[in-house]
């Protein structure tokens, strides 16, 4: 029988009005059409929520403090130098490192949605994809700093990457002082998530 | 004019509320509703061109009260429904019939690899690069969609009409202005531009900031 489409342009007004039933009742359609496999979506949270996250982004960072041959290949060729260490895939297909200095501290967006490097950092923190973070990084990205207690030292330029295109980037914060006889398991810990999205410094 | 998306300089939200490394999702559906969208993505229906211009389609008014991954529910159901993957009916709660496509299901074994194969944005094309490192450039003026009216792209309003530099060239990448809509992959060179903060903003934080964008070549045109 058929139903009423109110609003044809915005099929979703279909579905059940709360949000978790909302994908139920989606997940449900597409496995009674034998287009999903629930067992697949299991495998795809537990890869996220295990398997790929910011800790391997933090292994790319200390291995550049530690190795200035890797830090160069991952200057001029980040795609290259993070697949040899196994990190490449979806949403990281592109990848350019920016490396912090003390004249140019650098921080990622994506103000159109919420693209981010998912082989190296893992899924966005809902702060990235929030409205008030794409709105506001590329206008005043000092002040959300301030946000998140960041202030850069006198003389610092701010270079805010705004990730328009398939390509991901990766920020390598300043080395912190007093480092030089960790080993690389050690300097990974120091390295932050956000200190990788560039709105912490170490 | 874009669409609600568009948020980049906008004035009035509020602080960026912090959260630790640990929280990846923080409801069960929230991970449902990614996976279930990666799965579905995976019948090769659409590419991600697409799928960005379905959530950007949703309304205004829902664009906004939505919270994130109900975007994404509102552009997967609307996808689902544009390319006949599933009826309106069937949405409102037919009995449903399967689906010719079950064959391409995403399979639990073959979601590892499907991850790590990723899905490369660069092509081969013939459109030689116009612009080198350092050179002088001004984005298009209306941040709009050249080849559809009201279609898809990747050139936000804040940075329309504003002159920056290249600062790197990433080889030819598919052009989503093309892409979203079916009209090929028509891969041109990809650059990233370098604006100052006071190209962009009446009153920039300071005067040595920039904001860095990835731009096509069809999006920009020599500085004047």
């Amino acid at each position: 029988m058929p139903h009423d489409h109110s609003d044809p342009d915005h099929p979703h007004s279909l579905l059940p009005p709360d949000p978790a039933l909302r994908v139920k009742a989606l997940e449900t359609l597409l496995a009674a059409k034998g287009l999903i496999d629930p067992a697949a979506l299991d495998a795809i949270i537990d890869t996220y929520q295990h398997k790929i996250g910011p800790r391997n982004g933090a292994a790319v960072v200390a291995r550049a403090w530690a190795e200035p041959d890797f830090r160069d290949w991952l200057l001029r060729d980040a795609t290259a130098a993070v697949s040899a260490m196994g990190f490449y895939g979806r949403q990281g297909e592109h990848m350019v490192a920016v490396e912090n200095t003390h004249a140019v501290h650098n921080m990622v967006v994506c103000t159109l949605c919420s693209c981010y490097p998912w082989p190296l950092l893992g899924i966005p923190p809902a702060w990235y994809k929030s409205d008030a973070y794409r709105a506001r990084a590329v206008r005043e990205p000092r002040a959300v700093l301030a946000d998140f207690g960041v202030v850069l030292p006198e003389g610092c330029a701010v270079r805010v990457w705004d990730s328009t295109a398939e390509v991901r980037y990766l920020v390598i914060p300043d080395r912190p002082a007093g480092t030089e006889g960790l080993d690389a398991e050690a300097m990974a810990a120091l390295v932050t998530r956000d200190g990788m999205i560039g709105t912490a410094l170490l | 004019m874009s669409r609600v998306h568009d948020m980049g300089g906008r004035f009035g939200d509020g602080p960026v509320i912090h959260e630790a490394e640990v929280e990846v999702f923080h409801e069960d559906w929230h991970a449902r509703a990614l996976a279930l969208t990666l799965a579905a993505g995976a019948l090769g229906q659409w590419n991600i061109d697409t799928s960005r211009h379905a959530r950007e389609c949703l309304s205004p008014q829902d664009y906004m009260r939505f919270s994130y991954y109900e975007k994404w529910m509102g552009g997967l159901a609307a996808l689902l429904v544009a390319k006949g993957v599933v009826t309106l009916d069937e949405l409102a709660g037919d009995v449903p019939t399967r689906s010719p496509l079950s064959t391409k299901a995403l399979k639990p074994e073959s979601v590892a690899g499907v991850l790590a194969k990723g899905g490369p944005a660069n092509r081969p094309s013939n459109i030689a690069p116009s612009f080198a490192i350092g050179a002088k450039v001004q984005a298009r003026k209306l941040a709009q969609n050249t080849l559809v009216n009201g279609g898809h792209t990747r050139l936000p309003r804040y940075a329309a009409g504003a002159q920056g530099r290249i600062v790197l060239y990433h080889g030819t990448h598919v052009l989503p202005d093309a892409a979203a809509h079916g009209l090929g992959d028509r891969a041109e060179p990809l650059y990233a531009v370098a604006f100052a903060a006071a190209a962009l903003w009446a009153h920039p934080e300071h005067p040595a900031d920039e904001v860095v964008l990835d731009l096509w070549q069809s999006y920009l045109e020599p500085a004047p």
